[in-house]
């Protein structure tokens, strides 16, 4: 039965739903737990925004703090992966993947194809992105196209506390590696979730919100910025067709394409920086692939080519917002050719 | 001598096998069939031979770009292992790693690995594994001196041991790291010094002696095994070859191969043991040399003539499922 649940309490459900299901699966990052070897209480923060509280009481030695160690600690995971486990590791933050990421690109990702197809790596390596918690540069990006890049990983971002959830336990039943990036501004909302348990499958888009006029494909915390800009949009007359496609590798091109098809028009919003992220990657694909649907050019609404600033006068103004979603959907509305 | 004569035997089959194998890449390499880097082990196989004699099939190990001797020793298929340095469809990971990249994971063998300092962390995980599991496996990274200064190595000997896990850490400090020499990259006297730092144990013993090595190697996979936690092992070694083929080696002494293959040969010391001590007749080891000389040769030959992966082979094995 569904019942309203936030997105950070869907996550840990799929955590501990997984967790009772299937032995194998074990939790280990920076403070999942919090409290070993110290005089207080045990379970002291369950992740540093206590994602996982609860759990080690459940499961005991299954959910494991480790030292900060990511090279160690995502390789250990990704070794245990090969050696019949189904961990999940927390990187707390998708900004520390410079202290990691050998380990994930070089290592997890090229098993199966170097070992000629032999190796299975079910990891899912859960960490946070995102703008908006004044955590400045290097605590805030969007690194997810860095990872969709590469051949062998999956990509999930949801968007929801449902999709939080499916996406979860598809990535921790997934025979792949699998990057799971929670957008930090999305803990908080809140959504309907059911109770039991359920999967979502990768490379799914979900029209978010139907509509003839132009397509808008956004992701994470994006999602929900084009759904304030649409209800704006439509105040004039405007239909936007929202798509937020998951999952990035596998990337859903037919839902996309068949929508743009329908409307002739793309705008596509990503928080990731501009060069080489999500957004040329849609708009490269559409321009290829559905050109002639086209009735004007394709505009990207991304945050600009800087770090992330610290300031809140200044962040705010480096994430895109509905504003700048509503002036970009006028821009290609009004193109006259 | 606390190994069964059959058990010496294996041993000597491994070293003279990887001996064979590693001599005849190094042939075959100059004659340009063989595509790529190949980094070849000979002069380090008391080493593998020794610690792998202290594994059992579902043991784990991690490997290094210089891999082959370690394949080898954890029971890899020889045939396939020479099918995959020569880039063939029937090669041990389809023509799709070649040397730096050989595997096999039902056999235990985690992989080479291109990147110095790679495996630990993986090894750490399957130790976990191995734990989490209760079914007593054990397993061991293999890492060389220049390895040994990798941050994943220093993190993965903590993190074995805040997590008490059944890790052994092996360095083959071959005294080079590519052309850099160890007296200069590694700070400590030994690196095994660093095991203190790390609350195990840490010994450094002689890799070209294989009763050293297993010796050693008895004592770290004993403990692991019943929980006592994870061993750093370092083995003073030389190769007989560059850091890959094709390495001019300007950067070495004169002679110091020579001087080495002629006074510390790991091959011809156990020979020396175990044919003195009675343990072994010399024709017993002839047979093998004779086996051994067969099987490499049929390797290589069956691995010139085999097919190279279709191009359908281009866009598989990259996922499970996608």
């Amino acid at each position: 039965m569904a019942r309203k649940i936030t997105y950070q309490q869907a996550i840990g459900e799929a955590l501990d739903q997984e967790m009772a299901r299937d032995e194998t699966v074990v939790l280990m990052g920076e403070d999942v737990v919090g409290g070993h070897g110290a005089d207080g209480e045990m379970d002291a923060w369950g992740g540093v925004l206590g994602i996982s509280k609860g759990l080690y009481g459940k499961y005991g030695d299954r959910i494991m703090d480790t030292p900060i160690s990511e090279s160690a600690f995502i390789g250990a995971a990704i070794g245990a992966a090969t050696a019949g486990l189904r961990p999940v590791a927390e990187l707390m933050f998708i900004d520390f993947m410079g202290v990691c990421f050998d380990q994930i690109f070089n290592q997890a990702a090229k098993f199966r194809y170097m070992f000629g197809g032999r190796a299975v790596t079910p990891v899912t390596i859960r960490t946070m992105i995102g703008a908006g918690f004044r955590a400045a540069a290097q605590h805030s990006q969007c690194l997810y196209p860095v990872f969709t890049h590469i051949p062998g990983l999956k990509c999930a971002i949801p968007s929801t506390p449902y999709d939080a959830k499916g996406l979860l336990i598809q990535a921790i039943r997934d025979n792949d590696p699998v990057i799971f990036c929670e957008h930090k501004l999305l803990y908080t909302l809140e959504g309907e979730v059911p109770e039991e348990s359920y999967t979502l499958p990768f490379g799914e888009a979900e029209i978010v919100r139907e509509g003839d006029d132009i397509t808008v494909v956004a992701l994470g915390r994006m999602v929900h910025m084009a759904v304030e800009a649409a209800e704006t949009l439509a105040k004039d007359g405007c239909n936007c067709e929202i798509i937020d496609p998951r999952t990035t590798s596998p990337l859903d091109e037919e839902t996309i394409l068949e929508s743009v098809e329908n409307t002739g028009r793309l705008v596509v919003v990503d928080e990731a920086s501009p060069r080489c992220n999500m957004a040329t990657d849609i708009s490269a694909l559409v321009a290829q692939k559905a050109f002639n649907s086209l009735k004007a050019p394709i505009e990207m609404v991304t945050p600009p080519h800087t770090p992330v600033p610290f300031s809140d006068g200044l962040e705010d103004m480096y994430i895109p917002g509905p504003a700048g979603i509503a002036t970009a959907v006028r821009k290609v509305l009004d193109y006259k050719g | 001598m606390e190994l069964s004569k059959d058990e010496l035997l294996k041993a000597y089959w491994i070293m003279k096998a990887i001996r064979e194998f590693e001599e005849r890449v190094h042939v075959e390499f100059a004659t340009g069939d063989i595509p790529g880097f190949v980094h070849l082990y000979a002069g380090e196989e008391a080493i593998a031979a020794g610690v792998c004699t202290h594994l059992r099939g579902k043991d784990k190990i991690a490997s290094t770009h210089r891999g082959h001797g370690h394949c080898i020793a954890k029971g890899c298929d020889i045939e396939g292992m020479m099918a995959e340095i020569y880039g063939k469809k029937n090669g041990l990971c389809a023509g799709k790693g070649g040397s730096m990249h050989i595997a096999d994971l039902e056999k235990g063998m985690m992989g080479a690995n291109g990147i110095v300092g790679g495996g630990p962390p993986l090894i750490c995980g399957a130790g976990l594994a191995a734990k989490q599991l209760k079914n007593g496996g054990v397993a061991v990274a293999f890492v060389g001196d220049g390895g040994s200064n990798q941050g994943t190595t220093f993190e993965s000997l903590n993190l074995a041991s805040v997590w008490n896990l059944p890790c052994v850490f092996v360095v083959e400090n071959n005294g080079y790291a590519e052309a850099t020499a160890s007296k200069y990259s590694v700070a400590c006297d030994d690196v095994s010094d660093r095991a203190s730092g790390f609350n195990m144990p840490g010994v450094t013993i002689d890799g070209h002696d294989f009763f050293a090595v297993e010796e050693a190697a008895r004592e770290a996979v004993r403990r692991a095994r019943e929980g006592g936690g994870p061993t750093l092992i370092e083995c003073k070694v030389n190769r007989y070859y560059g850091h890959f083929e094709g390495d001019a080696q300007t950067y070495r002494g004169p002679n110091e191969v020579e001087k080495i293959r002629e006074s510390r040969d790991c091959i011809d010391n156990f020979v020396k043991r175990v044919t003195a001590a009675g343990v072994i007749e010399p024709a017993e080891l002839e047979k093998t040399d004779r086996e051994v000389a067969a099987l490499i040769d049929r390797s290589v030959e069956k691995a010139k003539e085999a097919s190279k992966p279709d191009a359908a082979d281009l866009l598989t094995d990259v996922y499970v499922s996608y």
